[in-house]
């Protein structure tokens, strides 16, 4: 029954553009058609799979839905449906006559395929579903083509991800060899042998890693995200790389005895990433570029969960496995909802200025109020600060890592100890980088014309927006709401035979964390009451922002996303390679200069494209054997099959 | 539950205490007589009865940033022990719970700053954000020392002064984490040599300078916030340095508070001693602190 809920949901999903194929490209009859079957496939979907956490597994020959499946089956049916909603105001047929067609066919199929990635049971529906997934991706990359840097953006995307797929037939095919059938599954260890499953689990990581945008495997992310529109960023970022976490967590649960080194190797990528991630984020001025280094970062994070997980099981130390694995699911789920928000609110901004440099907006928080409460839910929550959703996540990893060096029990592995000062400098890292958008986007005043014309989105985009937030802090406020999931999730995760796994709830006080929250909103309350009473007796008057004595302030003057992170983009400039373009100071009297940085990607822009210039400029002095001539090309056929026969 | 009554009450009276001895202490050395020790409290009632000025510029969000620092050091203070007994509220965890509160009220102070649209606030704001990215490190490098000498994950237990290792095993850890914790309790509180809370000139302010636009009751709430983060820090602080108990939970309290205006009279030493450093060198002595106290993990893991 909730099986058949989650394919009819499937399905709605893959239909939900093709009426609008038979509608006029401009009016907006078509798109109505489409958001209607995405929702209706997303309430359908969603019962099946919340129906499936209280019946037993299913497990047939092509389909599977457990604990694991449903906890990624929920974004991917919420967030594209939220999305599909924004999209109808934000791309709206009659404004994109051109595309728009083509993006709701394509954000259907996607949406489809990521579902039924989620539920495959065998190998081959495994490998179609990721296949048409990742080229519904490619068209909403490419959606606006007539742009040359979108199509730059969308060839990055479709060569990466073809090496995650061909990562991916090859893992595959080495499990067929070893199990004998594409029916995916444990493997169990008299049927591998250990180099084997170690080649199992690099592919994996390559493999899964690239489609999760985990450094150094994420260089298509930054220009992909970018350049779609925001409703897709949201579902990119929010739902489809998580299906690279999805895979890694499946495949690590299947192969027998890790060694412990797989688990720190994960912890090792996991810091890199969401330091690095961060770092580079700090040194963006386009609001869309910013938020997907984030997502990079907190890929990060969700792995070091995983990476904890797996040294609790190599270990045999089962508290590790629920509060590593549980803080990374629950991860998944948080930054699901409140990267959504942040995408889906940066769009709101940007169809309001036309812009995503944070360079020239400025003050919309008094435009666009609603856009400007969301967009700092999602920068409080992203930044894991309580009492939203993202805190509780980083809460569960934490302590993970503190109980790594032996406190609560007698086994310690202290090394994984420092993902705690890594999570923290993670985490001020990421507030400072909030702080600067949040303050140069919707605080101060407008920076350009545009900015001073924005006005606030309707309400086909604000709604969906503050659904997020609400579960933002639905889940922040009263997290053992979800942590019975989390605990099916982690089940499913634990191979069979291991008894004793203890649940999330007794590991971590939600109860407390819970109430720690409320008293922060009850005293946040009391305080904002107080001030309000004591403003009013004294009396409050306007004027302008006190400058030193400066008495005509200019918009100009305010401190933009690049000169906030000035300092820490020079303490970090080893890691951004940051280009600058700073005016010299020549003539006595200064005429009009400019100032131009911009932070290339560190390892697209500052070690992969040098190198494949290199590599070019050697190949090309090979280039006079491709003359053209087809009796040259004949003659080398020919030396090549002496050379053959030769070696024979 | 008496001794949470008494917990509540010296957490909100007696904060801005230390600011009067800090500056009664820089006061006899600079050979003044200075203000009254109890000049900070004259002060902030004069600010809550003032009026206030809000810039055309701002929006809710400047006038949040007060409200969140006050309230998130208020709980925050809520979770450490005062001297040798429990905090009122402690569980598995709340040490993380501790620092994120801090961050929290980080993010709206430094938001509000960026609310008035000021290049001088921006600078604040942008400094404020970047030496706490470095002090964050630091303070989980001390909690995992605590936490592994201790045995325990919650700040009360943490700081009970038992050490199932032996103090000898713990003694060279706790110095070196003591040491950790004082450069980030000056850096975060502004406090010289890493900012002078008293310059008059608004481009060197890292604190300061971020609450130029904020005036009367919103401005004594910060004043009074500030004020309940550094006791509340330097409540930690006095833990790692004084680890025992006198027995009798009144001399508790007693060397509580002797600690507490010890630690003020120590700050006023140091500031008056030192010059404040070139802003250049602070993120040095931060990356300092975090090395100290992550050998003090790295001497327990042996």
């Amino acid at each position: 029954m909730n099986e058949w809920l989650i394919i009819l949901g499937i399905a709605c999903h893959a239909l939900s553009g093709v009426p609008g194929l038979f509608y006029s490209c401009h009016d907006n009859k078509g798109q109505a058609q489409s958001v209607r079957l995405e929702v209706v496939g997303s309430v359908f979907g969603m019962m099946g799979a919340i129906g499936s956490l209280w019946s037993t597994p299913a497990a047939g020959a092509l389909m599977r839905v457990d604990g694991l499946s449903v906890i990624f089956l929920i974004p991917i049916f919420l967030i594209p449906a939220l999305g599909g909603i924004y999209g109808t105001e934000y791309w709206s047929q009659q404004a994109h006559p051109h595309n728009g067609r083509k993006l709701r066919l394509f954000y259907g199929l996607v949406t489809a395929a990521l579902a039924t990635v989620a539920v495959s049971a065998n190998a081959i529906l495994f490998l179609v579903a990721w296949e048409v997934m990742a080229m519904s991706a490619f068209f909403l990359v490419t959606t606006e083509d007539e742009d040359r840097s979108v199509r730059q953006a969308g060839w990055l995307y479709l060569i990466t991800t073809h090496i995650s797929t061909l990562c991916l037939f090859a893992l595959f095919a080495v499990l067929r060899v070893a199990t004998g059938s594409y029916a995916l599954g444990p493997l169990s260890a008299d049927l591998a042998s250990p180099g084997v499953v170690t080649a199992v689990f690099i592919l994996a990581v390559l493999a899964f890693g690239c489609k999760a945008g985990l450094m150094p495997l994420h260089i298509w992310l930054p220009s992909a995200h970018a350049m779609t529109p925001s409703h897709v960023s949201a579902l990119m970022s929010g739902v489809l790389i998580k299906i690279g976490i999805y895979g890694l967590i499946r495949l690590t649960s299947w192969l027998p005895d890790p060694p412990v080194w797989w688990g720190g190797l994960l912890l090792v990528l996991g810091a890199g990433s969401g330091v690095l991630g961060v770092v580079m984020a700090l040194g963006q001025h386009d609001l869309k570029r910013l938020l997907t280094y984030h997502s990079i970062e907190n890929i990060g994070i969700i792995v070091m969960g995983v990476g904890l997980a797996l040294v609790g099981r190599s270990l045999n130390c089962m508290e590790w496995v629920v509060l590593g694995l549980a803080g990374a699911l629950l991860h998944v789920w948080n930054h699901g909802l409140f990267k959504a928000l942040l995408f889906l609110s940066a769009g709101a901004v940007i169809h309001g200025t036309h812009s995503r440099d944070m360079d020239h907006m400025g003050g919309l928080g008094r435009v666009m109020p609603v856009t400007g409460l969301c967009f700092a839910v999602g920068a409080i929550a992203i930044c894991g600060l309580p009492p939203l959703n993202g805190f509780v996540s980083e809460l569960l990893i934490y302590i993970g890592a503190f109980r790594t060096l032996g406190i609560g029990q007698t086994l310690s592995w202290p090394a994984a100890a420092f993902v705690a000062p890594v999570l923290a400098l993670i985490g001020a890292l990421a507030l400072a980088c909030f702080v600067k958008a949040f303050g140069a986007v919707f605080l101060g005043t407008a920076r350009s014309r545009h900015g001073e014309h924005a006005h606030e989105v309707g309400r086909a985009m604000t709604r969906p927006m503050l659904v997020l937030a609400v579960m933002c802090v639905g889940i922040g406020i009263a997290p053992i709401v979800v942590t019975p999931v989390l605990d099916q999730g982690i089940r499913a995760w634990v191979p069979a035979g291991i008894e004793g796994v203890p649940r999330v709830a007794t590991l971590v006080p939600l109860g407390w964390i819970s109430l720690g929250s409320l008293t922060l909103v009850a005293l946040l309350g009391l305080f904002t009451l107080a001030m309000r009473r004591r403003i009013t007796k004294g009396g409050a008057a306007s004027g302008i922002t006190w400058d030193c004595g400066y008495a005509a302030p200019s918009a100009r003057m305010q401190y933009t996303a690049s000169s906030f992170a000035q300092i820490l983009g020079t303490l970090f400039a080893w890691i951004q390679h940051p280009r600058m373009r700073v005016p010299r100071v020549e003539a006595v009297f200064l005429g009009r200069t400019t100032f131009k940085s911009h932070v290339p990607d560190i390892l697209l822009d500052v070690i992969l494209k040098p190198l494949f210039r290199f590599g070019a400029k050697i190949l090309s002095s090979f280039r006079f054997l491709q003359a053209g001539n087809i009796h040259a090309y004949l003659f080398y056929i020919v030396l090549f099959l002496i050379a053959l026969l030769l070696w024979r | 539950m008496s001794h949470i009554i008494i917990h509540i009450i010296l957490l909100l009276v007696l904060p801005p205490l230390l600011l009067g001895v800090i500056g009664k202490t820089k006061a006899l050395f600079a050979g003044r007589i200075g203000p009254p020790v109890l000049q900070p409290y004259y002060d902030l009632w004069k600010l809550f009865q003032k009026g206030s000025v809000f810039s055309t510029t701002t929006t809710w969000v400047f006038r949040a940033g007060p409200v969140v620092g006050l309230a998130t050091a208020l709980l925050a203070g809520m979770l450490i022990p005062f001297g040798g007994h429990w905090a009122p509220v402690s569980f598995n965890g709340d040490m993380i719970l501790f620092a994120y509160l801090f961050a929290l009220g980080r993010f709206f102070t430094a938001a509000a700053a960026l609310d008035t649209g000021s290049a001088f606030e921006g600078m604040g704001s942008a400094r404020e954000v970047t030496f706490s990215c470095l002090a964050e490190p630091a303070l989980f490098f001390g909690f995992l020392v605590l936490a592994k000498l201790s045995g325990s994950l919650s700040l009360t237990t943490m700081l009970d002064g038992t050490f199932p290792l032996g103090a000898g095993a713990a003694a060279p850890s706790l110095v070196l984490v003591a040491a950790s914790l004082f450069i980030v309790l000056l850096v975060e509180n502004c406090r010289i040599p890493f900012d002078d809370p008293n310059t008059h000139l608004e481009l060197t302010m890292i604190h300061e300078v971020m609450v130029l636009d904020h005036s009367g009751p919103a401005f004594g709430m910060i004043l009074y916030g500030a004020a309940m983060k550094l006791f509340v820090m330097g409540a930690v602080l006095l833990r790692v340095v004084v680890p025992f108990e006198l027995g009798n939970p009144w001399y508790d309290w007693g060397l509580f508070m002797a600690g507490m205006l010890g630690l003020a009279v120590l700050i006023g030493m140091v500031e008056s001693m030192m010059a404040r450093f070139r802003m250049v060198f602070v993120p040095t002595f931060l990356v300092a602190a975090c090395l100290l106290s992550a050998f003090g993990v790295i001497l327990l893991l042996r």
